[in-house]
C-alpha cells in the first residue's frame, strides 16, 4: 500500500518532558509524500517542523505513531532508513574539525565509498555547487550561503532517495536564496524526492508541488498550493485594528460583500470573495462610531490567507 | 519482482557495511589527530617530562634525594604512575571534550549520528578511538620517563607479564574512555572547567602516581579512600607488571576493579550516550 510512497507518517506524536509537564511538539501528524515529489511543510516558529523532520530522519524518537521512509519503519529499521536519506538540518551540522572537501569525503566513506571514490565524489559535488575554490577552507570560514550549499552537497554524497531540508534558506540574503532555489529546482528536475520545511510563503509557493500547512504540531491542510488557494484561502481578508470603543458588528455583518466576519477585542476581520470597497466601508464604519483605526490591511488570496483562514492568526516572518 | 536474499547473507552484508562505516569514522579521527599531533604530543608529554626532569634529574643532582618511601628510586616509582595517568587523562579527554561540544550545539552530533550505523556502534567507535589516543599517549610518555634522569638514578623497568600488561593497558583505557563518555553526557558544558579542577587534578594527585599504593599503609583511611579513584588501578596494575620489584596492590584487586569498572562504566556510558543522541 505504501509501496510507491517515499514518506508515510501516521499519528506521529512527540512530547518532551519539561518543567511544566509534558510539552507536545507534534500531536498526531500524518502525511504522505510520493516518489519524485517536492513536498513542503509550512508552519510558523515552533509549529513542530524540525521535530517532524527529526522523527522522519530517525534522530528523534516518536512518542507515538509510526512513520516509514521508502517503506522502511523509522524506528525499527533506522539504519536502513539512514542509508536512503540525505538531511540538511536547520543548524550547522558540519564537522568543524574537517575542511569542506573532507566533510564530503568522509560522508562518502561513512556510506560505504572507498577512499578514492569518496574523494572523486566530493570533488564532483563541490564543482557542481560552485564551491570548488572553497574545498580546503575550514567550516568556520564559510558564509551562511556557502554553508548551506556545503550541507546540501554533503547530504547528496551517497545519492539518497529522499532529501530532507529544514528551513534551508532561513537567514540567507535574497540572492543566496534565489541561488538555492535554483539548486533545489535542478535536483527536483532530476527526479529527487524532496521534503522541505519553511516559514517563507513565497518559497513554499514557488518550489513545492504539495504543501502541508502545520501549526501546533498538527496538519491543518494538505494539498497543492493552487488547490489550497482556491479552496481554503480563496477569499480576500480585510483586517482593521482599532481603539477607542466597540465596532458596530451588526453593521459589518450587513455589508453586502462580507462573506464571513471574525471579531476579537480591538480587531475586526472580514473574509470576502469580492473585496471591492470592503476596506473603505470598514474604515467609514469605524469613523462613524468614533473609533481610531490603528492598522488596516487587505490580503489577496494567497498562502497567507490560507493560513489565516485555518488558524485565525496572521503568519508573520 | 522481489528477490529473496537469505537472511544470513543479508546480516553478514550489513555487518560488513557497519564495519566499513566504523573504519571510516576511525580514519576521520586519525585524520584529525594527525593534524593536531605535534601540539597534542607536546601537551601530553610536558607534564610527565617536567616531573621526571625535576625529581629524577634536578633533585638528585642538587642532593635533594631521588629515593622514594621504600628506599626504591623515585624514578622507578614514577614510570608506571606517569605512563598510566597520562593514558587515563588522554583517553578521558579524547572522548569528553569533543563529545561535550557535539552535544552542546544544536544538531552537531548529527554529522555522524546520520551515518548508517546504530547509535551503539557510534558510541563504541568513540570509545575505541579514545582508547587508541590513550595508548598513543602512553607510548609518547614511556620513553620520556624512562630516559630522563640523572646518572645512577635511572628507573629499573622490565615487562614481567605480557598478557597482564596488555590487559591492564586495554581495560584501563576502556575504563577511562567510558568514564569520559559518561561525564560528557551528564555534565553541563559550562562546567567543563570544574571537571578539570574537581575531577582530573585530584585524580592525578591522589592516583598513586608519585607513590605506591602499599606505601599508604601508614594512613589507612587514605589507602581506602583512594580506591574510589579509578586511576589507581591502572597505575598499580602497570606498577605490578613494569616494576615487579616494587610492592603493589594485589593483582586480583586491580584486575577485578579494571574489568568490572570497564564493563559497568562502559554500559552506563553507552546508555547515557544513546539517550543524549536520540532525542
Ligand atoms: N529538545 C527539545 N526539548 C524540549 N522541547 C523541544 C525540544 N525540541 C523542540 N521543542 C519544542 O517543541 C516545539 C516544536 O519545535 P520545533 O523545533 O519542531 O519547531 P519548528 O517548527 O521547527 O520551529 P522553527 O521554525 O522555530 O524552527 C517548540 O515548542 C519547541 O520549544
Ligand atoms: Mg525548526
Amino acid at each position: 500500500m505504501t509501496g510507491n510512497l517515499a514518506i508515510h507518517a501516521d499519528g506521529l506524536r512527540k512530547s518532551y518532558p519539561g518543567p511544566g509537564g509534558e510539552a507536545e511538539a507534534v500531536r498526531g501528524l500524518g502525511l504522505s509524500v510520493a516518489k519524485g515529489e517536492f513536498f513542503g511543510l509550512l508552519g510558523p516558529n515552533g509549529a513542530g517542523k524540525s521535530t517532524t523532520i527529526g522523527m522522519l530522519t530517525t534522530m528523534v524518537r516518536p512518542t507515538a505513531g509510526r512513520a516509514e521512509v521508502c517503506g522502511l519503519d523509522v524506528a525499527a529499521d533506522a539504519v536502513a532508513v539512514k542509508r536512503r536519506i540525505g538531511v540538511v538540518a536547520q543548524d550547522n551540522t558540519l564537522d568543524i574539525e574537517l575542511t569542506v572537501a573532507e566533510n564530503l569525503e568522509f560522508r562518502g566513506r561513512y556510506f560505504g565509498l572507498g577512499r578514492r571514490d569518496a574523494r572523486a565524489r566530493a570533488r564532483d559535488l563541490l564543482t557542481l555547487f560552485g564551491l570548488f575554490d572553497r574545498a580546503r577552507a575550514r567550516v568556520f570560514e564559510l558564509s551562511g550561503g556557502q554553508l548551506k550549499r556545503v550541507m546540501i552537497a554533503r547530504a547528496l554524497v551517497h545519492r539518497p532517495d529522499v532529501l530532507f531540508l529544514d528551513e534551508p534558506t532561513a537567514g540567507l540574503d535574497p540572492r543566496s536564496r534565489l541561488h538555492l532555489w535554483d539548486v533545489l529546482r535542478g535536483l527536483q528536475a532530476k527526479g529527487q524526492t524532496i521534503l522541505l520545511t519553511t516559514h517563507h510563503m513565497e518559497e513554499a509557493e514557488t518550489l513545492c508541488d504539495r504543501l502541508a500547512v502545520i501549526d501546533q504540531g498538527r496538519v491543518l491542510a494538505c494539498d497543492s498550493v493552487r488547490a489550497l488557494r482556491e479552496t481554503v484561502g480563496a477569499e480576500t481578508v480585510v483586517t482593521v485594528v482599532y481603539e477607542g470603543g466597540a465596532f458596530d458588528l451588526a453593521a459589518v455583518r450587513a455589508m453586502a460583500r462580507a462573506d464571513r466576519v471574525e471579531a476579537t477585542d480591538g480587531q475586526v476581520r472580514v473574509f470576502a470573495g469580492d473585496p471591492d470597497g470592503v476596506l473603505s466601508d470598514l474604515v467609514a464604519l469605524a469613523a462613524k462610531a468614533g473609533l481610531t483605526v490603528v492598522d488596516a490591511s487587505q490580503l489577496a488570496p494567497s498562502l497567507e490567507t490560507v493560513f489565516l483562514t485555518l488558524t485565525g492568526r496572521e503568519f508573520r516572518e | 519482482m522481489t528477490t529473496t536474499v537469505p537472511t544470513g547473507t543479508r546480516a553478514a552484508k550489513n555487518r560488513a557495511r557497519a564495519l566499513h562505516t566504523f573504519g571510516a569514522m576511525m580514519a576521520r579521527d586519525a585524520r584529525v589527530l594527525r593534524r593536531t599531533f605535534v601540539m597534542s604530543a607536546v601537551r601530553i608529554v610536558i607534564q610527565p617530562l617536567l616531573f621526571v626532569f625535576v625529581f629524577a634529574y634536578v633533585l638528585p643532582k642538587v642532593g635533594g634525594g631521588g629515593a622514594g618511601p621504600g628506599g626504591e628510586a623515585f624514578s622507578t616509582v614514577m614510570v608506571p604512575g606517569l605512563v598510566g595517568s597520562s593514558m587515563v587523562l588522554q583517553a578521558m579527554a579524547a572522548v569528553t571534550f569533543p563529545l561535550v561540544m557535539e552535544l552542546s550545539g544544536p544538531g552537531a552530533i548529527e554529522d555522524r549520528a546520520l551515518a548508517p550505523v546504530s547509535v551503539r556502534v557510534l558510541g563504541l567507535q568513540k570509545i575505541l578511538s579514545a582508547v587508541v589516543e590513550g595508548l598513543v599517549a602512553g607510548l609518547l610518555v614511556f620513553p620520556v620517563v624512562l630516559l630522563v634522569h640523572a646518572q645512577g638514578h635511572g628507573p629499573a623497568v622490565e615487562v614481567a607479564n605480557w598478557p597482564m600488561l596488555v590487559f591492564v593497558l586495554l581495560a584501563g583505557a576502556v575504563l577511562a574512555a567510558s568514564i569520559g563518555m559518561y561525564l560528557a553526557t551528564r555534565i553541563d558544558p559550562r562546567q567543563i572547567q570544574v571537571l578539570f579542577t574537581l575531577v582530573m587534578f585530584p585524580a592525578m594527585m591522589l592516583g598513586c602516581v608519585y607513590f605506591r599504593w602499599t606505601a599508604l599503609e601508614s594512613t589507612p583511611w587514605l589507602q581506602y579512600a583512594v580506591l574510589l579513584n579509578p586511576m589507581v588501578y591502572m597505575n598499580e596494575g602497570l606498577r605490578a607488571v613494569l616494576t615487579p620489584q616494587i610492592d603493589s596492590m594485589p593483582a586480583w584487586a586491580f584486575l577485578t576493579a579494571l574489568l568490572v569498572g570497564a564493563v559497568v562504566f562502559g554500559w552506563l556510558a553507552m546508555r547515557s550516550f544513546a539517550r543524549r543522541v536520540l532525542r
